[in-house]
């Protein structure tokens, strides 16, 4: 006879593997010509993300973390090796709207409202005006930024502005986001309080999530999954599985634990990273 | 509030302090100078026509003040002062009917027709060359050596001949001068919108890619709004080059009515004061044409949230 404890472990069991692969990259290179010769942006990447992952990309400059993110996101196309989004090709997965896409910069146009804004790509996916409606209300509601509907993007601080680009990737609905360094820009405070937020996000949708960033404090308080990248070739130096609960806040970043994943990326970041040219 | 309070005997010591500070104090120093200059070289220009004047009917010893009087009140001087220029324009604007043939308003709505329908046609043929142009890179190897090389031709040159041909096939009119216009205008709308429809950040055409949009999507929505400031620019650029088309127009046919005509009919009689006027109206003509779409540049921008 089986015990309740015992059924529910199995239970459990059963659902990690039936947990979704969202991205399958397999021996994946990118080398870019270019007039002083190929630039080899990424070499041999080997990455699994799983479905309700938040998986940072940390390195430093030119290591090709973005070129990744862009990759997943069929902005650039590998040379070598295969990937797939969601099993199809990132081309189809982008077809299909699999994800949203957030820049570095919040990239509003200027014309627009916000709340015109955030409808942008539900216009262009022909969506009714009554969907349309709604879908701005609940994403405006979710990056608290009610009320500011009719408002351009000038008369917005930065940090709000970042807010509207994530809620106009968000009103794709996708189940993938794709975001680079979107806080990059933004002081420290602000930061902090954007990153607190979309942790609760994060928590509330249960989105799978590519963070790009440059920040260790970020990469490990945001993260599941931290993936140290390197220059020259880019490739994955360390994947750190984070321990940390999923429901954490700022406090956590002076916990031993934190600490330790902190030292670990920063080991990776200097091994990685050849000071001798 | 110390500010203000620290600050008001300062501004009462210079009275010109506050007038130069705005645009009107100094816009009407330099009006005031170019009149000044103006009636200066009048003076110089007419003076050698004025002795022989003088020396003809006998007169010895003339008054410098009587001789600058003189120079500024001749029939046909070489260069009019500008009050005579101002009563030829009062005189043939607010004293004469508006059907009359010596009207410069009759003349200047018929210059203002082919103005306004050149302008239209080219700016019109302008933006459609250039989305030809953004969207196509055979439009844009084959057309712009083309487009760019027809501006090299002088206008004067080109002008008789467009008449002519058109006049052979049975068009004449309004039509032919209007042709003449959009030869002018459509090139820097072209030129304008082809980098106005370019200028959308990288960032931008990413966006839109990431969303899968198809190219007319990312025209409507991104490129036509990012090129709006460049295509009033380049219209202004436009209307002001149609303008001087419409004029040219009227040259090599001996038009009988347009600003053109007027310039034509003054230059064979020598009647300066009558040119000098038609080219004042006409430049006044094109700075409130110009001026015009100015305005509807400020509410086309106000009206897209872009005017801060």
């Amino acid at each position: 006879m089986l015990t309740a404890a015992e059924i529910e472990d199995g239970l459990d069991d059963a659902m990690k593997e039936h947990v979704k692969r969202v991205i399958d990259i397999d021996k994946l290179s990118l080398t870019f010509q270019t007039n002083d010769g190929p630039v080899h942006a990424l070499s041999d990447i080997d990455l699994k993300i799983d479905e309700g992952d938040f998986v940072s990309f940390i390195g430093p400059s030119g290591c090709g973390k973005t070129t990744l993110l862009r990759v997943i996101a069929d902005l650039e196309q590998p040379t070598a090796g295969s990937i797939t989004v969601n099993g199809v090709s990132p081309q189809e997965a982008r077809l299909n709207r699999a994800y949203g896409y957030v820049f570095q910069a919040a990239a509003l146009y200027p014309w627009r409202t916000i709340a015109k804004n955030v409808a942008l790509p539900l216009e262009i996916m022909g969506l009714s005006r009554a969907e349309q409606q709604d879908r701005i209300a609940r994403n405006m509601e979710l990056v608290n930024l009610a009320g500011f509907e009719k408002k351009y993007p000038w008369q917005l601080s930065g940090g709000m502005q970042q807010r509207a680009s994530i809620a106009r990737a968000l009103a794709v609905e996708p189940d993938l986001l794709l975001m680079d360094e979107p806080f990059g820009a933004l002081d420290e405070i602000v930061r902090d309080h954007l990153n607190e937020q979309l942790l609760q996000l994060w928590a509330k949708t249960n989105k799978t999530v590519v963070f790009v960033t440059h920040s260790i404090p970020e990469a490990v308080f945001l993260s599941t999954k931290i993936v140290v990248l390197c220059p020259r070739p880019g490739r994955i130096y360390d994947v750190i599985e984070s321990d940390l609960p999923r429901d954490r806040n700022l406090d956590i970043r002076e916990s031993p634990e934190f600490l330790k994943i902190a030292h670990r990326v920063r080991d990776g970041l200097r091994a990685g990273h050849s000071y001798e040219d | 509030m110390t500010d203000t309070t620290l600050s008001s005997p300062r501004t009462n010591l210079s009275p010109f302090a506050g007038l130069m500070s705005g645009t009107v104090g100094p816009v009407t120093v330099v009006v005031l100078a170019i009149l000044a200059i103006w009636y200066i070289a009048a003076a110089a220009l007419n003076t050698p026509f004025q002795q022989d004047m003088y020396e003809r009917a006998g007169q010895e010893h003339v008054q410098f003040t009587q001789l600058i009087a003189d120079t500024w009140a001749q029939e046909r001087p070489v260069l009019p002062a500008p009050h005579q220029v101002v009563v030829e324009i009062w005189n043939t604007t607010v004293e004469k009917k508006i059907t009359s043939k010596r009207s410069l308003i009759y003349h200047s709505s018929i210059t203002l027709s082919s103005t306004l329908l050149g302008f239209l046609i080219g700016t019109t043929l302008g933006i459609l060359l250039a989305v030809g142009i953004v969207h196509s890179r055979v439009l844009d190897k084959s057309l712009m050596p083309w487009i760019i090389s027809s501006q090299t031709i002088p206008i004067l040159a080109i002008a008789p001949m467009i008449i002519v041909v058109l006049n052979a096939i049975g068009v004449s009119g309004l039509l032919p001068k209007a042709m003449i216009s959009t030869y002018l205008s459509f090139f820097p709308v072209t030129v304008g919108m082809v980098k106005g429809l370019r200028s959308p950040e990288v960032i931008h055409m990413d966006l839109m890619h990431t969303y899968s949009a198809t190219r007319v999507q990312a025209f409507w929505k991104l490129r036509l709004p990012y090129a709006v400031p460049f295509l009033f620019t380049s219209m202004k650029i436009g209307m002001a080059a149609s303008l001087v088309g419409a004029i040219v127009g009227e040259l090599p046919t001996g038009a009988v009515a347009g600003l053109g005509a007027r310039l034509l009919a003054g230059s064979y009689y020598g009647q300066t004061i009558q040119i000098w006027s038609a080219l004042i109206v006409a430049a006044i003509l094109a700075g409130s044409l110009v001026a015009l779409i100015g305005i509807m540049e400020k509410v086309a921008l106000k009206r897209m949230g872009m005017a801060q």
